[in-house]
C-alpha cells in the first residue's frame, strides 16, 4: 500500500512532545546539567564534565546504599510474591465474604506513605509501642534505633504489611479466571493439590504475578517515605537506600552535582533492571508458547 | 467399562428443596448400557450438564444412587470412578508437551513409565497426535486441545466411561465434522459407554445409538433418532427435533376423528375421549399442500432452502409449516394442506397416547 507523505501531521503529534517535554524530559535535563557542572555558589557554573560520576562511581557509599537497595528488595519480593499467592488462594472464591476480604485486603493499601511510616514508628518504640513494648515485655531485645537487625526486621515487616495485599489481589484476580472446567478435569485426572497449583493455577496466574513482581520491585526500589519515617536511615547508615542517602547528598549537603549524576545512574539502573526483568518475561512467555 | 444405572435420581441446587420446580434433575430412572453411545439432548438449562456432572461425581445427588455395574458409586469421589470428561471448553496443561498432559492421569495413579509411555503411543496414535507429541500444549488450535482432552480420558484402559460435555461448541465447522466422525470410529473400534451432551440435534442424531432428550429437568423421551423423529413422545421432543419442529394444533378427538377448529381430520387409529390439553401434532415433511385437501390455509411464506422449501402457513390463527419437496409445484391456487393420518399423533397436556387410550411409555418416565 503506497503511504501517503504529510509532514503537516506532525503537528498533530506536537501536543504530546510539549507535554512529555515538560513533565519528564526538561526536568530531566536540568539534573543531566547539574551533573556535568560545578558550583561554588553565586549561580556561577563550572564545567565539571564526567568527574562527578567518577567521583560517584568510586564512592563506597553509593556501592553501600545500592547493596542495601538490592537487599531489600530481594527480600520483600522472596516474601511478599509467595505470601500473596498464599493468601490468595486461602481467600473465599465468592460471597460475601469474598467482597469482605478484598476490601479488608485493600485497607492498607490506600493509607498515605508517611502514614504507614508513623504508624510502625509509633507501633515498635519499646516504651509506648504496642509492638515493641510487648516484645520487651516477653524478653525479647528489640530496638530499631540502636539495633540494625531490629531496624531491618521493622522496615520489611512493615513493606510487607503495606503491599503484600497487592500481590494477592492480583493473584486472587488471576485465579479467579480460571474456569471450573479445569478444576473439575484434575479432579477426574487425580491430581494431587500441588500438581493443580503447579500445572493448573500458577500458568493461569503468571501474567499477573510478572505485573506483580515488575510494581514491586521498581516501587521497592524507589522506597523512601516510610523506612525514613521509620528509621531516618539509622541506627548509622545500616538502612539508608538508595533514595535516602541521595536526598541526604542533594538536600542536606547541598552537593548537586554528585547528588545528579547519583540521581542519573539510579534512574538508568531502575531502567536497565526493569528492563531485564521485561525481556526475561516475555521470552519466557514466548518460549512456553 | 460398565453398565452406569441412575436409581430415583434427583437434584436440587437448593439446600431445602420443598416442590418439584426446585429441583434442576427431577427424578430419573435409567440404565445406560454398557458400550452404547448416547447423547443428552434440550436446551439450555434443562439439566443435561447437571446429569452429567452427577454421573461423574463433580455434583452429589440430593436424592437417589448411581450405580456402576451394580455398584453403588453415590458418594465415591470423582477420581475413584474412572470417568473422563470432556468438557466444552478445551482444558489441557498448557505448560506440559503434549506427550505429559496424555500421560498426567496415569503418572497420578503412580504408573510406572514404560507402561505409560507405551499407552501415551497407543493414544496418540487413536487421536492421530503423534507427531505432536513434544509439543507444548499451549499453542494448539481448540480442535486439537479437544483431541488431548479426550486422549486423556482414555489413556486409562479401566475407564468406566467417556462423558462429553457440548465438546464441539468452540471448534470451528469444518472441524466439528471431522472429530465427531473420529469420535464416532473410536466408540466403533473401542466400544466404550459414551454420553455426549449437547443442543445440537444435528449433533445428537448423528452421535448416537439412542438420544435422551431433556426438556425442564426431566427425561422426555429416550429413543433411537427415528424414534423421537416419527414418534414424538412430547410435543417439545417433536418441537425440538426437526427443523421445523412439528406442527402442534390443539384439538378434539374423538374416535377416529379430530376437530380441529372449525375443521375435520382424520385419524389413523381410534382414541378414547380424553380431558385435559388436547392437542394433534404433525412434522412439516407429512403435511402437503394441495388445492382442495385438508384445512383451508392462508400461506404467508414460502422459504427455499435448496434440497427442499418450507411453507410457513396459518391456520385460524395457528401456524402451519409444510415442507415440500424441491420439485413440487406450489402455486397460488393452492390454499389447503392435508396430513398423512398414521403419521398425526395425538397429545394430552403434551404426551402423547397411543391409539386407543393405552398410555404411551413416555408418560411413565
Amino acid at each position: 500500500m503506497d503511504k501517503t507523505v504529510n509532514q503537516k501531521a506532525w503537528f498533530l503529534v506536537l501536543p504530546v512532545l510539549i507535554l512529555v517535554a515538560f513533565s519528564a524530559v526538561i526536568p530531566l535535563m536540568t539534573v543531566v546539567n547539574y551533573s556535568v557542572q560545578d558550583t561554588f555558589g553565586n549561580n556561577q557554573f563550572f564545567w565539571a564534565g564526567l568527574e562527578w560520576f567518577e567521583e560517584m562511581l568510586n564512592d563506597d557509599r553509593l556501592w553501600g546504599a545500592l547493596g542495601r537497595q538490592l537487599m531489600f528488595s530481594g527480600i520483600i519480593l522472596l516474601i511478599q510474591i509467595p505470601l500473596g499467592v498464599f493468601v490468595a488462594l486461602n481467600m473465599p472464591k465468592k460471597g460475601f465474604w469474598a467482597s469482605f476480604c478484598l476490601v479488608f485486603m485493600s485497607l492498607p493499601l490506600l493509607i498515605p506513605w508517611n502514614v504507614v511510616g508513623t504508624i510502625w514508628q509509633v507501633f515498635g518504640r519499646v516504651d509506648i509501642g504496642l509492638l515493641g513494648h510487648t516484645l520487651a515485655a516477653l524478653g525479647i531485645d528489640y530496638n530499631y534505633t540502636n539495633d540494625p537487625f531490629a531496624a531491618w526486621v521493622t522496615i520489611i515487616v512493615m513493606d510487607v504489611w503495606h503491599w503484600t495485599s497487592l500481590v494477592a489481589l492480583l493473584a486472587y484476580a488471576g485465579l479467579q479466571s480460571i474456569p471450573d472446567a479445569y478444576y473439575q478435569a484434575a479432579k477426574i485426572d487425580q491430581a494431587s493439590r500441588w500438581k493443580v497449583f503447579r500445572f493448573i493455577e500458577l500458568p493461569k496466574m503468571m501474567g499477573v504475578l510478572m505485573i506483580a513482581i515488575l510494581l514491586r520491585f521498581m516501587d521497592s526500589f524507589m522506597i523512601y517515605t516510610e523506612p525514613f519515617v521509620v528509621t531516618g536511615g539509622g541506627p548509622g547508615s545500616t538502612t539508608t537506600l538508595l533514595s535516602i542517602d541521595l536526598v541526604k547528598m542533594a538536600l542536606g549537603q547541598f552537593d548537586l552535582g554528585p547528588a545528579a549524576a547519583f540521581s542519573i545512574m539510579y534512574f538508568l539502573v531502575i531502567l536497565l533492571i526493569s528492563w531485564v526483568f521485561y525481556t526475561v518475561m516475555t521470552n519466557l512467555d514466548k518460549r512456553e508458547g | 467399562m460398565a453398565k452406569i444405572t441412575l436409581d430415583n435420581l434427583a437434584h436440587s441446587y437448593l439446600p431445602n428443596p420443598t416442590s418439584e420446580d426446585d429441583f434442576a434433575l427431577k427424578e430419573l430412572n435409567h440404565d445406560w448400557d454398557d458400550g452404547a453411545a448416547y447423547a443428552l439432548l434440550g436446551a439450555s438449562g434443562c439439566g443435561k450438564s447437571t446429569l452429567l456432572n452427577i454421573i461423574s461425581g463433580l455434583l452429589h445427588p440430593s436424592q437417589g444412587r448411581i450405580l456402576f455395574d451394580g455398584q453403588d458409586v453415590t458418594h465415591a469421589p470423582t477420581a475413584e470412578r474412572n470417568i473422563a470428561q470432556v468438557f466444552q471448553f478445551p482444558v489441557v496443561y498448557d505448560t506440559m508437551t503434549v506427550q505429559d498432559n496424555l500421560a498426567f492421569p496415569l503418572r497420578n495413579r503412580g504408573r510406572d513409565e514404560a507402561y505409560v509411555a507405551e499407552r501415551v503411543q497407543e493414544i496418540a496414535k487413536m487421536i492421530g497426535m503423534e507427531d505432536m507429541l513434544k509439543k507444548k500444549a499451549r499453542g494448539l488450535t481448540a480442535d486439537a486441545k479437544q483431541k488431548i482432552s479426550l486422549g486423556r480420558g482414555m489413556v486409562r484402559k479401566d475407564v468406566n466411561a467417556l462423558l462429553f460435555d457440548e465438546p464441539l461448541t468452540v471448534i470451528d465447522p469444518h472441524m466439528k465434522w471431522e472429530l465427531r466422525t473420529q469420535l464416532k470410529k473410536l466408540h466403533h473400534d473401542f466400544g466404550h459407554t459414551m454420553i455426549y451432551v449437547t443442543h445440537d440435534q444435528t449433533e445428537a442424531l448423528t452421535f448416537a445409538d439412542k438420544v435422551v432428550v431433556m426438556y425442564d429437568g426431566r427425561v422426555v423421551q429416550i429413543g433411537t433418532p427415528e424414534e423421537l423423529f416419527e414418534r414424538p413422545e412430547h410435543t417439545f421432543v417433536g418441537y425440538f427435533i426437526g427443523s421445523p419442529g412439528m406442527n402442534v394444533l390443539p384439538a378434539e378427538v374423538d374416535g377416529t376423528t379430530a376437530k380441529v377448529g372449525s375443521q375435520t381430520i382424520q385419524l389413523a387409529g381410534g382414541y378414547k375421549p380424553t380431558s385435559g390439553k388436547v392437542e394433534i401434532g404433525v412434522r412439516p415433511e407429512f403435511a402437503k399442500l394441495s388445492q382442495t385437501e385438508g384445512l383451508p390455509v392462508t400461506v404467508r411464506r414460502i422459504e427455499d432452502v435448496g434440497r427442499h422449501k418450507i411453507i410457513r402457513a396459518s391456520f385460524e390463527g395457528h401456524d402451519i409449516n409444510i415442507i415440500a419437496g424441491e420439485d413440487d409445484r406450489v402455486s397460488a391456487d393452492m390454499n389447503h394442506v392435508s396430513f398423512d393420518p398414521a403419521q398425526v399423533n395425538v397429545y394430552v397436556n403434551d404426551w402423547r397416547v397411543a391409539p386407543d387410550g393405552a398410555q404411551s411409555v413416555g408418560e411413565a418416565a
